[in-house]
């Protein structure tokens, strides 16, 4: 009888140890549902969600602070995700947040001052130029987030949608016409 | 006595050829067209950059659109002539849509740049893939892919080259007749070619339903005394021309998904392109022209050597256009795409262009459901369960697509043939996999947005820290210089005013000088004021006058 006691004492005594040792080594740093959320993000870091970037608005949804309808950038595809993720039902996109055609910023060179309120406001470092130097967007970079526009004093910064050209182009989803009833 | 291809492939169908029509002539140069219209990205990889001017003078084979980055190729001027213009214009692809063009208009001289070959025993290899990528030689069945990449064994011992005559295409006949003609000069290029990759057999591939271009190549392998090199007739069945398809026919090796064929030891290329890597490293001279078929509904079919750029309807009627022909389409009636207009110029991957007609072919019938007969997986030549493939992309559920192994469909178009539904599979196919692909990219973009949002966070956090730092080190320094000099702080303190004293008076003496500037410039153009122009002013400076007044007047009760 006491040398079973003992038995599973020492049983638990071990595995509490073992457990304990394993909630150190182990330890997940960050949480790691947030990183998947904002693995399904579109990363254009344009705040539209009302949160300061991708990551702080995964965090709120994370912590159950914010719906999952407020990314425009990520579609209606985006939402389905991250419902899927989540394990929530569909949430459709409320008003005036719809998605907007790709586009990315343009710089009209000859009305720009060289002011650089727009380089601090790009949230991916896609603009170059230096005090009193032309600024220009490095379109390959440029999310189409849009923060750039309000600081601009000489409002010389315009969104042009991407056009549609060979080397983006898409196959569209085959449309079969209605047979004609016999 | 020929070899039989000792091996199958899964599936194929046997579509009606109509390859006799086209074969019964040789080959005819065509004339050289009132203008040119070549476009700039003829290959797979990068477009190739313009270097030429509109108005300039172009001699025959001067490069006009220079190669850009590792997977790319030359394009040049295919005759003597002037630029008329470097714009986006129609060209050969399914989506109908512009591209960037170079348009010469042709002086008839047909002058040739200076050029010589090398011969390649001589060159080292670099040197002669250098030479191929300037010529332009790309894989002309049709992928055109950029040969100096692909006759590059990249340290895999390549065991055999397998040299692409199948030609399973309906319609199509410029690969027979090529080697019909010109065998000898193809076996020169597939040594060079195996040369390049050091290759130990080369297996020549051809449909047994083209016995003179048998004939002709085995005795140019006589002739010519090449060893190691073995013509296979292989059974006509669509598509034995599939690369995969003919190594696994000649070698019994399958390639397997996702996985090049020099890792398994072999590399395929087309009797064409061969031809014109001999032509390029012998004799100096750029892909400019290739053999195309003209069939269809004209009064000739036959084979014609094109240069590039030549306008489809200038080509087409040297064959003798006839009426009622509603379209144009570039290559087969399997896989072939139907051009936006006739104007579009001949490129490196036209092998044929077809006249069609309403009878010849008919609008599709309307498509019905599937009826899962799994007709579509027994003629699949990727072994393919196309019916399933059909049904995920249907329901756009990409992810399950991709399980299926839709990027091993070689959309042939054997599955669409056989629907007993009529339903446009490979539209389906290609749909998917253009959608996969655009999401793949919107992933890439997302991560670079990514990296450098969380870089640029990282920045302004190290930028802060770094004042904060210096600052604070500053701070010390003042410190420490108060305690060490106590004794002269009070000396400090009275230079500190001295100092202040002396600021305050630099400021005012600044201010007044400002002022007096003020004063002295006098605003410009009020000389010679008509009477009217000093009313207005006086009106103006009255308003003026009375805006400050009010402006005061409002300030005040707030003070």
């Amino acid at each position: 009888m006491i040398a079973a006691l003992w038995v599973m004492i020492g049983i638990a005594l071990f595995l509490g140890a073992v457990l304990g040792f394993s909630a150190i080594k182990f330890k997940v740093q960050g949480n790691p549902l947030v990183d998947k959320i904002d693995a399904v993000l579109p990363q254009t870091q344009c705040g539209q969600c009302g949160f300061p970037g991708c990551k702080p608005y995964a965090t709120a949804i994370a912590a159950g602070e914010a719906e999952i309808n407020q990314c425009p950038p990520g579609g209606e595809e985006g939402i389905h995700k991250l419902a899927d993720l989540l394990g929530k039902e569909f949430v459709p996109f409320g008003e005036g947040a719809k998605p907007k055609a790709k586009s990315v910023a343009f710089i009209d060179e000859s009305t720009c001052i060289g002011c650089t309120l727009c380089i601090q406001a790009c949230p991916v470092d896609a603009i170059l130029g230096a005090a009193k130097q032309m600024h220009t967007i490095i379109a390959s970079e440029c999310t189409g987030c849009e923060l750039c526009i309000p600081p601009c004093p000489v409002d010389c910064i315009t969104m042009l949608p991407i056009d549609e050209d060979i080397t983006n182009w898409k196959w569209r989803y085959p449309v079969i016409a209605i047979q004609e009833a016999a | 006595m020929t070899i039989k291809a000792p091996f199958k492939f899964h599936g194929g169908v046997h579509p009606p050829t109509h390859k006799e029509e086209s074969t019964r002539t040789p080959i005819a140069q065509a004339a050289i067209p009132s203008k040119l219209v070549i476009p700039l990205h003829q290959h797979v990889g990068t477009r190739a950059k313009p270097c030429v001017q509109i108005g300039e003078r172009v001699l025959k084979g001067q490069i006009i659109g220079q190669p850009e980055g590792r997977l790319s190729s030359a394009t040049h001027a295919s005759t003597s002539g002037t630029i008329s213009a470097i714009d986006m214009q129609l060209v050969a692809h399914h989506s109908g849509l512009p591209d960037l063009c170079v348009t010469i208009s042709p002086d008839g001289k047909d002058e040739w740049i200076e050029h010589s070959g090398v011969d390649y025993k001589q060159a080292s290899h670099d040197e002669l893939r250098k030479r191929l990528r300037l010529a332009g030689v790309v894989g002309l069945g049709g992928a055109v892919f950029p040969s100096d990449v692909k006759a590059n064994a990249n340290n895999h011992k390549i065991k055999t080259m397998v040299l692409n005559g199948a030609e399973c295409e309906p319609y199509i006949t410029c690969d027979d007749v090529l080697m019909r003609e010109r065998a000898a000069d193809i076996l020169l290029g597939t040594e060079i070619l195996r040369e390049l990759l050091d290759a130990d057999e080369v297996l020549i591939g051809i449909e047994d339903n083209k016995p003179e271009a048998i004939a002709a190549m085995e005795q140019a392998i006589i002739a010519g005394k090449h060893s190691r090199m073995t013509v296979m007739s292989v059974e006509t069945l669509y598509p034995s021309g599939g690369a995969k398809q003919l190594i696994r026919l000649l070698t019994g090796i399958e390639v397997a998904a996702g996985v090049r064929s020099p890792e398994m030891g072999v590399q395929c290329f087309n009797v064409a392109t061969a031809y014109s890597a001999w032509r390029a490293i012998t004799h100096g001279e750029p892909l400019l022209s290739r053999i195309v078929t003209v069939a269809g509904n004209v009064e000739r079919p036959q084979n014609f050597d094109v240069l590039l750029g030549t306008p489809v309807n200038e080509l087409v009627v040297q064959a003798g256009s006839k009426p009622h022909t509603d379209k144009h389409i570039m290559g087969g009636p399997m896989m072939g795409v139907q051009l936006p207009s006739g104007a579009v110029g001949i490129t490196k991957a036209t092998n044929c262009i077809i006249e069609s007609t309403p009878e010849l072919f008919p609008a599709p019938k309307p498509a019905l459901p599937c009826i899962r007969c799994t007709r579509c997986a027994e003629v699949c030549p990727a072994e393919l369960q196309p019916q399933d493939l059909y049904w995920f992309a249907k329901a756009k559920n990409f992810v399950k697509v991709e399980d299926f192994h839709l990027f091993d469909c070689i959309e042939c178009g054997a599955c669409a043939y056989v629907c007993p539904s009529n339903i446009p599979l490979v539209n389906y196919y290609r749909f998917a996999k253009s959608e996969i692909s655009e999401r793949e990219r919107e992933a890439k973009a997302a991560e670079l947005a990514r990296e450098r949002h969380e870089y640029r966070q990282f920045r302004i956090e190290r930028e802060k820290q770094e004042k904060a730092a210096k600052l604070a080190q500053k701070e010390k320094a003042a410190l420490a210089t108060k305690a060490i000099e106590p004794v002269t702080a009070a000396a400090t303190e009275v230079d500190a005013d001295a100092e202040d004293l002396a600021k305050q008076q630099r400021i005012e003496a600044a201010l007044a000088k400002a002022k007096e500037q003020a004063a002295a410039a006098k605003p410009k153009n009020t000389e010679a004021l008509t009477p009217q122009q000093q009313a207005d002013i006086a009106e103006i400076e009255a308003r003026r006058a009375q805006a400050h007044e009010i402006a005061k007047n409002e300030t005040e009760p707030k003070q």
